[in-house]
């Protein structure tokens, strides 16, 4: 063995293939198989993409970097259930690009956020944290509301995404930023055109309490408020509030 | 810079800097507006100055001397110190600042650019890949030379593998503070510097393997392995982990191909294994060369150098599941990661021991000597936190400690108390020697910063710890009445002194950097008084 290597080291060429050999056995037993997972994780039928509006607030999200104090990930574990609401399943993420699962908590998981608390409530916590929360360490988002969002990518978006095995239709792609603008104009004519290619459950209202404009802070709070009531999956395998 | 340059290189020189150029203007023209707009003319602007300064050596300058050749090539690896300071200075002063915002919330201005979200990956980056890998870089083309008794194949390629290198850093971080980002922790940049960093990885690996290939002596030297590892590795893990599909090439969106639980355990894969071939085998290149120099010892037992590389090289690549516990990730997965984390530990302490045993019969240099107890510190530190890792990894720890700033003190553990000391270490090895003297311009300063740095860390760590098993035991504390006993708000109230504690430790392993860059500067800016007559290649140059 000793011998071996002893003629090894003097290869520098065998050495490469050696250590490219050696590194890639442990990521292709552990990964590979995660491909078969489509057979084995179901997505659950009433589960739908986000919307264009709430997928600009996921932009925001991860341009401000909230997941590197924020998880999205509710572990199997009693306190975590209790704390947070039934644990978070795989197929939850299935659509996900990337996963915003996180690794730290210096705030809350926010899995299950969305409903927990008023639109009022957000854009208020938002602007100023210790408003409404007086301990709280969480930066200030104030420049969120008086920054218009920025649509005209958002087909692009959603085009790139369905591309990538989101279900994302041509009606959807093609009406995207429209139906950005709508979801935070209760009132407006397209706003049907939401429900209808979104579903009953997507919230149709003026996020940050003003309709007559789109801003950063209407997209970031749909977001929140649409965490964990993509599908009603993971409330149906504990029997709880299951509509 | 450009002086030893043979006239063939300037010229290659000037056509590849006037293609910078070309594609930073392309990249400006075609965004229009935003960040690749202002990418595109941070390229422009240094392919300018690159084309005017060859151009300048072309005309003015005569050919480089014939004799050249005789001796090492250690500019690249001297402008790559000098990165490493800068960047260690940047990242470790951005650490310290967001450190600060988590007592002080309300000191963030009101741009949006200067918000927590966004300098943390300043923070990151800055560290890991601007301080680390400009070590990393700077110190294997030294260690390259000497151990295979050769000059670099070309002076061309080391100056594309460290002016590209570093222009993917300043592409990385200011495109943070515009926004820019694909939140894949650790490989936050999006894929038009991804792709830059894979041609310059390319740069790299065929300048290691050419000089490799001229070497004089029979045996490649095992800090030589373990760099080959890091390179290769690196590879590796940024493509699987990056590929991902741009919504517009006139844009810098994109979005990673991969979804949900595969993109978690690819994440992780790439996360831990940058841990692993980036910030341990690497710098186990760096331990493997500069602690035996400096101690005067050779390396204790060499059969122990062959199982821990290999060890290394296959266990770490199963382990980055155990990122994982208890989430939606295959239960079958996060149990082998569990399992090959608990054997690292065999490989991990191999080295450290390994290195620590290095040191018998030297000991009296390390009570003397602060550069040599910064790398024995740092073996030390090696130790601990690779056992820290694997208890970590263990899937009921993982319970109490995931989420939890125990997490953030092990990181640092790893980071503050092995990489970066074995990096200070090998730093006052080398500078003194580049600049021809018999030791550092300040010798007591840097004794300063030896604890400066041993003391930050401490209290960094102890910090850590007590926050990361407070956090977790408040998370999982039921009452009597059966439910739980403590908000989440009241868990992170708790921890504010622990922050206090963590800024206090930041900014003396902080100031400790700052003195160490000062040093080095003042020591490179010295007369050279001391030869080195043996330093040099045996190998034979072939003819240019």
């Amino acid at each position: 063995m000793l011998k071996l290597h002893y003629n090894l080291e003097r290869v520098s060429m065998g050495l490469v293939v050696a250590i490219i050999g050696v590194a890639s056995i442990g990521g292709i037993v552990e990964i590979a198989p995660l491909f078969t997972i489509d057979e084995t994780v179901e997505i659950p039928s009433d589960m739908r993409p986000h919307t264009p509006l709430e997928l600009a607030g996921r932009e925001i999200y991860m341009r401000e970097g909230c997941y590197a104090c924020h998880s999205q990930m509710i572990r199997r574990l009693a306190d975590e259930r209790d704390r947070y609401g039934p644990y978070s399943l795989a197929a939850e993420s299935a659509w996900d690009h990337p996963m915003l699962w996180g690794s730290k908590r210096t705030g809350p998981d926010l899995a299950r956020l969305g409903g927990r608390y008023s639109d009022a409530w957000h854009v208020a916590h938002l602007i100023d944290p210790r408003a409404v929360v007086p301990t709280s360490i969480m930066p200030r988002y104030p420049w969120l509301a008086n920054t218009p969002l920025d649509v005209s990518m958002l087909d692009r978006q959603l085009a790139t995404l369905a591309r990538l095995g989101v279900p994302y239709d041509d009606a959807m792609i093609a009406h995207a930023a429209r139906d950005a603008r709508a979801q935070a104009r209760p009132d407006s004519a397209d706003a049907a055109g939401v429900v209808a290619r979104y579903g009953e459950g997507v919230a149709i209202r003026a996020f940050d309490g003003d309709p007559g404009r789109l801003t950063e802070m209407d997209a970031l709070v749909a977001y929140l408020q649409s965490l964990g009531t993509l599908t009603r999956a993971a409330w149906a395998q504990f029997g709880e509030g299951d509509e | 810079m450009t002086a030893t340059l043979s006239l063939t290189e300037r010229r290659i020189g000037l056509g590849l800097a006037l293609g910078l150029a070309l594609v930073g203007l392309v990249m400006a023209a075609a965004a229009g507006r935003g960040p690749l707009m202002w990418h595109g003319f941070i390229a422009l602007a240094l392919g300018l100055w690159l084309v005017l300064r060859l151009g300048a050596s072309l005309i003015e300058e005569p050919a480089p001397p014939a004799d050249r050749t005789g001796a090492y090539y250690d500019a690249p690896a001297r402008f790559g110190i000098a990165m490493t300071m800068v960047w260690a200075v940047i990242g470790m002063a951005a650490g310290l600042w967001v450190s600060a915002l988590m007592h002080w919330p309300d000191l963030t201005p009101p741009w949006a650019w200067t918000s927590y979200g966004r300098l943390r990956p300043l923070h990151t980056t800055g560290v890991i890949f601007g301080f680390g890998g400009n070590a990393l870089i700077a110190t294997s083309l030294h260690v390259l030379q000497r151990t295979s008794r050769a000059r670099l194949s070309d002076q061309l390629s080391p100056w594309v593998v460290l002016i590209g290198y570093n222009l993917f850093l300043v592409w990385a971080t200011t495109g943070y503070l515009m926004g820019v980002t694909q939140s894949k922790e650790y490989a936050e940049p999006e894929w038009y510097a991804d792709i830059l960093l894979v041609g310059v990885w390319v740069t790299y690996l065929v300048l290691y393997l050419r000089t490799l290939a001229r070497r004089a002596e029979p045996h490649i030297y095992v800090a030589n392995w373990y760099y080959l590892a890091f390179i290769l590795v690196v590879a590796m893990l940024h493509i699987v982990n990056n590929l991902a599909l741009p919504v517009s090439l006139a844009g810098a969106k994109s979005y990673t191909i991969w979804s949900g639980v595969q993109d978690a355990m690819i994440q992780w894969w790439y996360g831990h294994n940058a841990v692993a071939f980036f910030l341990t085998a690497g710098f186990l290149g760096m331990l493997y060369y500069f602690l035996p120099v400096r101690a005067q010892r050779p390396i204790w037992s060499y059969r122990l150098s062959i199982v821990s590389f290999w060890g290394i090289v296959f266990f770490y690549m199963w382990a980055g599941s155990h990122h994982l516990h208890y989430t939606a990730l295959p239960y079958w997965v996060q149990t082998l990661g569990m399992t090959f984390s608990v054997m690292l530990l065999v490989p991990s302490w191999a080295s450290a021991g390994n290195a620590i045993a290095t040191l018998n019969g030297a000991w009296h240099r390390v009570r003397d000597d602060a550069t040599l107890r910064f790398m024995f510190v740092a073996a030390v530190f090696y130790g601990i936190a690779t056992f820290e890792g694997s208890f970590l990894a263990i899937r009921p720890v993982n319970s109490l400690s995931h989420y939890t700033d125990w997490t953030v003190g092990h990181v640092h553990a790893g980071t503050l108390g092995w990489v970066a000391m074995i990096t200070f270490g090998a730093l006052y090895t080398l500078v003194p020697h580049y600049a021809g003297r018999a030791e550092m311009a300040w010798p007591r300063a840097v004794e300063w910063h030896f604890w400066l740095a041993v003391a930050g860390t401490f209290i960094y760590i102890v910090a850590l710890w007590n926050a990361g098993i407070t956090q977790g035991l408040m998370w999982r504390t039921y009452d009597e009445g059966g439910s739980l006993a403590w908000s989440f708000l009241q868990s992170m109230e708790a921890m504010i002194p622990y922050y206090l504690l963590r800024t206090l430790g930041g900014a003396l392993f902080l100031a400790g950097a700052v003195l160490c860059a000062a040093n080095i500067r003042a020591t490179l800016r010295q007369r050279p008084e001391v030869a080195h007559p043996a330093d040099h290649p045996l190998a034979v140059q072939p003819a240019e």
